[in-house]
């Protein structure tokens, strides 16, 4: 294998193959053959998978685990030199745990979403276009990812939305779906804005305070910068570390769709299926996660944004939850379990327990990957999102139905399966946190836990409508019912794989085995990491893990009871608590209260503007000409005769200069020139004589 | 020395700028004004301009005449060539040139120039032009630019609209 | 002719007006722009010929001269682009290139 030197040099090729292929796929995608766009679209992606797998080994040679950082410099951006120091902007790759895990997932997962989507969009006309933007989407996410200071991860941030909006309107010609994408860049850019004050705001108080002690904004400058900016003045009573922390969560909850920014993410099926499974398994939404992690100096000194951040996070993770359970749609279930389960890793994340915030996120995309690809699948037999038309499908699409079942069981929170481990270290962690407010980490290890058992239920549901049962659509549909292709069966069965076993890079503390991700990760972590390894009470957390697997057995259970067992008592339950229904049914109705709070009112604003225009504008030029016609009678007579005399006659004087004066303009070059010319010998004559 | 070859440019481009002026064919013209270019390049040089006097030869020749002689090329058509005012719109317009020449001539030998005592001797300009191009006229170096752009975007979309036109 | 400020103004004052004479005697469009090819060289050799032998002074350097020359000859770049683009716009519109049937332009 590679030497970490010659992995340090090549770092650069891991975001620009994908960028090659999508240049390459963008300008010539009219004239390549279809085969040719697949072949270019998947290959520059896996040789950056190979790429990122030749550094991850190289890393793992390297024996002192604080030395595992390999940086690549390619130029300088910006360099300010003053007296009191320097200020330099590199465009530099961090090659480090963190990043390393990160790279492997999105362009593993990213390979196979687009050896998938080769199956997938077989047929479609623009298939050029959309495997150039899959591509640049590709190289956003790894240019967030491997960026080595913030200003250039706000770069391939700001990319990743870009791409989310040409990817969810890719069929632009629907109207509802160009909308969809319009919705998810203005939600993204409200968060961005949150990014970007932090941004500044942290550019600002770093100089401010330290006049000219910090020399960049990479990430190694930054955790030096940390106690700086500690003791810096508050704003507002806020400290500045804390302030700068929310601002930059505010730009998270837009990117990994948290409450109150996740408007856009169930919007965003519009997009073909695997453009879904790429924004919610590999790139994207994990971009927030990531940023808190590669910041965890920064939050770890902001205790009150970290609490904000476990709150939200637990919050969303089960109030998304309680929404899938009533969708019909079948992506848009898995969005929103997709939105719950981003609220489980913020929640890790909140309560300190960044490496298995990661832990989740990885193991969340294999399932979620998974989970979509299946559903792809399951869409492109039935033709329909409508989970009402499926039902049965277990004997027509035996390979997704195997494939989405694993899926399922990981989500479900089942052991061993991966989504077990991660889920119940997140809940285990949250036990054992230690918030500023005390009892909020029960209390929220509560909320977790009852979102684990609605998550269980709501996927029983899925699965039981899809799969099982009897076919619900027509019988022409019927007959079409097929397996899909290889290519899009084969990335199935690797993401199963991967679903099924994937938690054993981060096996629980009881099992008394290494947690393989917890040890990778942990130089990159500044302090502790309290993923559970440090209390050492066995016996409470397997009692805790007994309580969660039965939690999510009861949940599994209830759907079966109702969705097989017993088919008529949803529609009872319906019945009964009808207005409970209809609450969730419309998702709370957020949407309307968005549209309420923000766009109504500037809707208000134009039409009261329009009103005053009419009204008070309109009516003082009416009144005043009223007055003015009254006036302009009375002196009527005398207008007539000696006014308008002058009138009359000014006008016939200036149409008479006026004619002359055309004359002038004859459109002759050569007389304007003699003009230019007179004008100059009058000069002379001028000077000569004076 | 200096005088003889000083005396040669300014033959090499009054000359030919004589022949630009009074020659009724219009590509005639065209030629001699290569030359006439040609020698005030060489006067540039002369001047202690080196850097001026080749953006000249490269400017002047190499672009604007070419596109000229290409103009004159594209729109010959027999007595096109030789379109020109009648004689009593020449003899005016001689009169007038030679009145301002005269008060050119006038004006630039009686004026007392602040002509510096000694004269340095020239050194190479390109390195120093440069750090003033980026430097101190940075301003008008980007605006020029942009004109520059401009112009050829312009030219480019009038010509290309006739085309489609068409 | 000497090597003198007073050589190099009569010269550029002669291509000035030579090219002022062009201007005004030619109807051939193109001829009119090469006249005005010929003042702006009389203008650009009038500058240099100043930025070599004028006393410099404390705001404008030796070379202030030069560069002021240099953008002439940019601005002339652009104006023969530009103009020579109309022309041949005109002349497949007209199919004619004679200034003094161009009076059709007038608004």
């Amino acid at each position: 294998m590679l030497g970490p030197q010659t992995v340090k040099n090549i770092l650069w090729l891991i975001p620009c193959l994908p960028l090659t292929g999508a240049v390459v796929n963008g300008l010539l995608r009219r004239r390549l053959p279809a085969r040719l766009i697949h072949i270019i679209g998947c290959v520059t992606v896996f040789l950056a998978f190979l790429v990122s797998v030749s550094g991850f080994i190289s890393l793992l040679r390297i024996e002192e685990p604080h030395n595992r950082l390999l940086i690549q410099s390619l130029y300088q951006w910006l360099l300010t030199v003053w007296d009191q120091g320097r200020f330099s902007l590199t465009v530099a790759f961090r090659f480090d745990p963190l990043s390393a895990t990160l790279c492997l997932v999105v362009t593993g997962v990213g390979f196979l979403i687009h050896l998938y989507s080769v199956g997938y969009m077989a047929g479609d006309e623009s298939q050029g276009r959309y495997f150039a933007y899959l591509n640049l989407f590709t190289f956003s996410m790894l240019l967030l990812i491997l960026a080595d200071n913030l200003l250039l991860m706000f770069v391939g941030w700001e990319g990743v939305g870009l791409c989310s909006y040409l990817l969810i309107g890719f069929w632009f010609s629907d109207l509802e779906k160009a909308q969809a994408g319009m919705k998810a860049f203005i939600v993204n850019r409200v968060g961005d804005f949150g990014f970007f004050v932090g941004l500044m705001l942290l550019f600002w108080s770093l100089f401010e305070g330290s006049n000219g002690g910090v020399s960049g904004l990479g990430f190694t400058e930054l955790r030096q910068a940390v106690p700086l900016l500690a003791s810096a003045s508050p704003v507002l009573g806020v400290g500045v570390v804390t302030w700068i922390a929310l601002l930059f969560f505010v730009g998270a909850t837009g990117k990994s769709a948290q409450i109150p920014l996740y408007v856009w993410l169930p919007d965003a099926m519009a997009g073909p299926t695997p453009v879904s499974a790429f924004i919610h398994a590999a790139t994207m939404v994990t971009a927030g996660v990531y940023m808190i992690v590669r910041l965890n100096f920064l939050y770890l000194a902001a205790p009150a944004a970290l609490t904000v951040v476990a709150v939200v996070g637990a919050v969303t993770a089960f109030y998304a939850a309680t929404i899938a359970i009533t969708q019909n749609d079948i992506k848009r279930v898995l969005a929103y379990s997709t939105i719950s389960q981003l609220g489980y890793m913020f929640l890790a994340v909140g309560v300190a327990a960044f490496s298995t915030g990661i832990f989740h996120l990885v193991t969340h995309a294999f399932f979620k990957a998974l989970l979509f690809l299946g559903a792809g699948s399951v869409i492109h037999a039935v033709h329909s999102n409508d989970m009402q038309e499926m039902g049965g499908l277990k004997k027509y699409l035996p390979y997704t139905y195997l494939t989405f079942m694993t899926a399922y069981l990981a989500i479900s929170g089942i052991p061993p399966f991966s989504g077990f481990m991660s889920k119940d270290e997140i809940l285990w962690a949250t036990f054992n946190s230690h918030l500023s407010v005390p009892g909020l980490g029960k209390a929220l290890w509560a909320l977790g836990l009852l979102g684990a058992g609605l998550t269980a239920f709501y996927m029983t549901r899925l699965v039981a409508l899809t799969f099982m049962g009897t076919f619900r659509g027509g019988a022409d549909e019927e007959k079409h019912l097929h397996e899909s292709p290889l290519v899009m069966t084969i990335p199935l069965i690797i993401l199963a794989l991967l679903a099924a076993v994937g938690g054993a890079i981060g096996l629980p503390a009881v099992t008394h085995l290494p947690n393989l991700l917890h040890d990778f990760l942990s130089p990159v972590l500044s302090g502790h990491g309290s993923s559970g390894h440090e209390v050492h009470a066995y016996g409470l957390e397997v009692l805790l893990m007994l309580v969660s697997t039965g939690v999510a057995l009861s949940g599994i259970g209830l759907g079966y009871y109702f969705y097989l067992k017993r088919p008529e008592l949803p529609d009872q339950a319906r019945a009964r608590f009808a207005a409970v229904y209809r609450l969730l049914l419309n998702k709370y109705y957020v949407d309307e209260i968005y549209s309420a709070l923000f766009l109504r009112p500037v809707l208000k604003l134009v039409a009261l503007s329009g009103l005053f225009d009419l009204q008070v504008i309109d009516g003082a030029v009416n009144l005043s000409s009223k007055i003015t016609a009254k006036f302009s009678f009375l002196v009527g007579w005398e207008d007539l005769t000696i006014v308008d005399g002058a009138v009359n006659g000014v006008a016939a004087m200036v149409q008479r200069w006026g004619d002359w004066i055309r004359h002038l303009q004859t459109g002759r070059i050569h007389q304007y020139l003699y003009s230019v010319v007179l004008g100059l010998f009058g000069l002379c004559v001028f000077m000569l004589l004076f | 020395m200096k005088e003889i070859v000083l005396n040669v440019f300014i033959l090499l481009t009054v000359i030919p700028c004589l022949w630009v002026a009074l020659s009724s064919n219009i590509v005639h013209a065209a030629f001699s004004l290569l030359v006439t270019f040609f020698g005030v390049a060489g006067l540039y040089v002369l001047l202690g301009a080196d850097f001026i006097g080749v953006i000249q030869v490269i400017v002047y020749i190499g672009g604007i005449l070419v596109l000229i002689i290409f103009g004159v090329m594209m729109t010959q058509r027999g007595k096109l060539l030789s379109l020109s005012v009648q004689l009593p719109g020449k003899l005016f317009a001689g009169l007038l040139c030679g009145i301002i020449l005269t008060a050119l001539i006038m004006a630039a030998s009686r004026s007392l120039w602040p002509v510096a005592v000694s004269l340095v001797n020239p050194e190479p300009t390109s390195a120093a032009i440069g750090d003033l191009l980026l430097g101190k006229y940075l301003a008008a170096f980007e605006v020029v630019s942009v004109l520059l752009l401009v112009a050829l975007v312009g030219a480019v979309l009038i010509v290309r609209r006739s085309v489609r036109g068409e | 002719m000497s090597y003198s400020l007073q050589s190099f103004l009569i010269v550029s004052s002669l291509l000035f007006c030579l090219g002022m004479f062009t201007v005004l005697t030619r109807r051939n469009a193109i001829g009119v722009l090469m006249g005005i090819e010929l003042i702006l060289n009389g203008a650009g050799l009038n500058f240099v010929a100043f930025s070599r032998f004028l006393q410099p002074s404390q705001t404008a350097s030796l070379l202030s001269g030069q560069i002021f020359t240099l953008f002439i000859i940019a601005i002339a770049a652009a104006e023969v682009a530009v103009a020579l683009a109309i022309v041949l716009v005109l002349y497949s519109q007209m199919k004619t290139i004679d200034v003094e049937d161009f009076k059709e332009l007038r608004g």
